[in-house]
């Protein structure tokens, strides 16, 4: 059985940066458990001979000649953007207090 | 006349554009009418285009002033909303991105717009292409055209309901475990999941980037090579798009139909994808279709792949830890939605609440899967065994297709479930996927085509084939050649059966 418990659920959460309700977690903490039940059997077959494909196509040395392209252009780049000013991206503080 | 007109193939609306019998702009306003109509109860589109009406204008004009143009130029196309369009939003069927226009256009709809193809509208999606059913879509469910309480399939419902609904005579999906395959079979469409880096992937709102594809979602099989040959190519934005010259796709299908008999295939029934625990009516479809294909001198072959009973776990690795690394993106500074939880924090308090608020169930879901199987001491458990199985799944591939030219099964276990039934079941949500997601995981293209309907519910099963990889033009030879056969054995396409609306 897999170690899917509340604690493992929130912490999780707090890495993957999701504000989960209690309630969330609750109903997370059995869905999860049960789908990593079943997807564990992947480890069966998988010996140490078998080697490991990330890629279905692989190609190796994908490059173009460094010579400068178009791009976005600032206001592109910003026009998404909740809050811009100044030319830049605005967020919020990135340091807590006791940081 | 307007009503003639949306039931036309792509083929034929292009016919009837060359040689001016209608314009564009009559072609574009009959299909604008029939969304009008039809989409209160379909739901197919989240957004319709104001400008395509004046895209169709400028291809009349260019038209008339005697400019060369492609055979595709005036055929109006939905776009799967997991596409970004400079002029319509981008949402990808989430809340976190609602309203964001983005500031370029995807490289398939950059193609398709510079071959004169009109986009009509951005279509329905599970919420980051994360769904059987389009269920989990931020902006409520697509209805299927022929039984409006039950599933479009996912995550590319949309696409297949405006093809079947005839809102739309071409669409484009994704498929990334078969999110354009699976809506083709049970709408009765057509959809092909291209060669992994057969179409540029730029400007495709990232699921699982080594799964992903872009494809066409079709009536017939001639019209998705038609679209398959404006957007495939390489691409130098997309680093995965391969170099290959590519032949016509639609030489490809022209071949089929033109075709007198299929003798020398030699056709693979995958032993594992025909399962005795599939829906009775699409087991016997399928098996009526192989003797169809036996009929025109096609060799069947019995193939085994042992390791695809592995396939849908080793899929709910990869997929959730690509797409938990890609959704990383969605940090609330650059693009989408802010919330700012009460009282202020900082940028990971603001961060955290965004996507709590931004995110629906199943995506959450997958994130928190995802961060699971990438964490510290289940790494090699997990995702490294997923990797292996997948090189034990192309070794099987590898395996069927000494033996085999062509490979098939049914495109999925069931036709359309109902809408609610498998929406709180993750698991068996899942397992839907069992008999497309094997060609993503190894990259080889795949195509669903329309096999009749299922005599226990009447509702459409689909036919895949799926064929080795750089070889999707076998794909479309046989999938024409099949499609001409099952219309004659049915007197018309089998859309010609849907329910009238």
């Amino acid at each position: 059985m897999s170690e899917i418990t509340p604690e493992v659920v929130t912490h999780l959460a707090s890495l993957a940066r999701i504000a989960l309700t209690d309630e969330e977690v609750v109903a997370l903490t059995g869905q999860l458990g049960a789908i990593v039940d079943s997807v564990a059997k992947v480890s069966e077959v998988a010996t140490p001979d078998v080697p490991a494909t990330s890629h279905p196509i692989p190609l190796a040395n994908v490059a173009r000649p460094d010579v400068p392209g178009p791009t976005l252009t600032q206001a592109e780049a910003l026009s998404g953007a909740p809050e811009a000013a100044d030319g830049r991206f605005v967020v919020s503080a990135i340091l807590g207090e006791e940081q | 006349m307007s009503a003639d007109l949306t039931r036309r193939t792509a083929a034929e609306l292009a016919g009837l554009l060359a040689a001016r019998e209608v314009s564009a702009v009559e072609v574009a306003q009959a299909h604008l009418d029939r969304i009008a109509a039809v989409d209160p109860d379909v739901h197919a589109f989240l957004h319709v285009s104001d400008g395509a009406l004046a895209a169709a204008a400028d291809v009349d004009a260019r038209r008339g002033d005697g400019e060369p143009m492609h055979e595709l130029a005036g055929v109006p196309v939905a776009i799967k909303d997991v596409l970004c369009t400079l002029d319509m939003p981008s949402t990808a069927g989430s809340r976190i991105l609602e309203g964001w226009i983005p500031p370029y256009d995807a490289t398939p709809v950059a193609r398709m717009r510079a071959a004169g193809l009109v986009p009509l509208g951005k279509t329905n999606m599970d919420e980051f292409a994360m769904g059987s059913s389009t269920e989990h879509s931020a902006y409520g469910p697509t209805r299927n055209p022929w039984d409006l309480d039950r599933i479009p399939g996912g995550s590319g419902g949309g696409s297949a309901a405006a093809v079947a609904a005839f809102e739309a005579p071409l669409a484009l999906g994704s498929d990334t475990g078969g999110s354009i395959r699976q809506p083709g079979a049970v709408t009765g469409t057509v959809g092909v999941k291209p060669t992994y880096g057969g179409v540029s992937r730029w400007g495709s709102i990232a699921l699982a980037s080594s799964l992903d594809q872009v494809g066409p979602v079709t009536r017939t099989v001639l019209d998705a090579a038609l679209l398959h040959d404006v957007i495939g190519g390489h691409d130098p934005k997309d680093s995965t798009s391969l170099t290959d010259a590519w032949p016509s796709f639609a030489a490809a299908a022209r071949e089929g139909l033109d075709a007198d008999s299929l003798a020398g295939l030699r056709v693979g029934v995958v032993r594992e994808l025909d399962s005795p625990g599939f829906q009775a009516g699409v087991s016997q479809r399928f098996h009526e279709a192989l003797e169809l294909l036996t009929a025109a001198g096609a060799e069947i072959v019995e193939v085994s792949a042992p390791h695809f009973e592995y396939a849908v776990a080793a899929y709910y690795v990869i997929l959730p830890a690509e797409a938990s690394s890609n959704l990383a993106k969605f940090d609330s500074v650059r693009f989408g939605l802010r919330v700012t939880p009460p009282g202020g924090g900082t940028v990971e308090d603001v961060m955290a609440a965004t996507r709590e608020a931004g995110f629906g169930a199943e995506v959450k879901r997958r994130v928190i899967l995802g961060t699971y199987a990438l964490s510290a001491g289940y790494y090699d458990a997990y995702y490294g065994s997923a990797q292996q199985v997948r090189t034990l799944i192309q070794r099987d591939f590898a395996s069927a297709f000494e033996q085999a030219d062509i490979l098939v099964s049914p495109s999925a276990p069931t036709t359309a479930f109902r809408i609610g039934e498998k929406v709180d079941d993750p698991l068996a949500m899942y397992l839907n996927d069992v008999t497309t997601i094997p060609a993503n995981l190894a990259g080889i293209p795949g195509m669903s085509l329309p096999a009749g309907l299922a005599p226990e519910d009447g509702l459409p099963v689909g036919f895949q084939l799926m064929a080795p990889a750089r070889e999707d033009a076998r794909l479309y030879r046989v999938g024409a050649f099949l499609e001409r056969e099952l219309e004659r054995s049915w007197g018309g396409p089998l859309l010609a059966q849907a329910p009238q609306r």
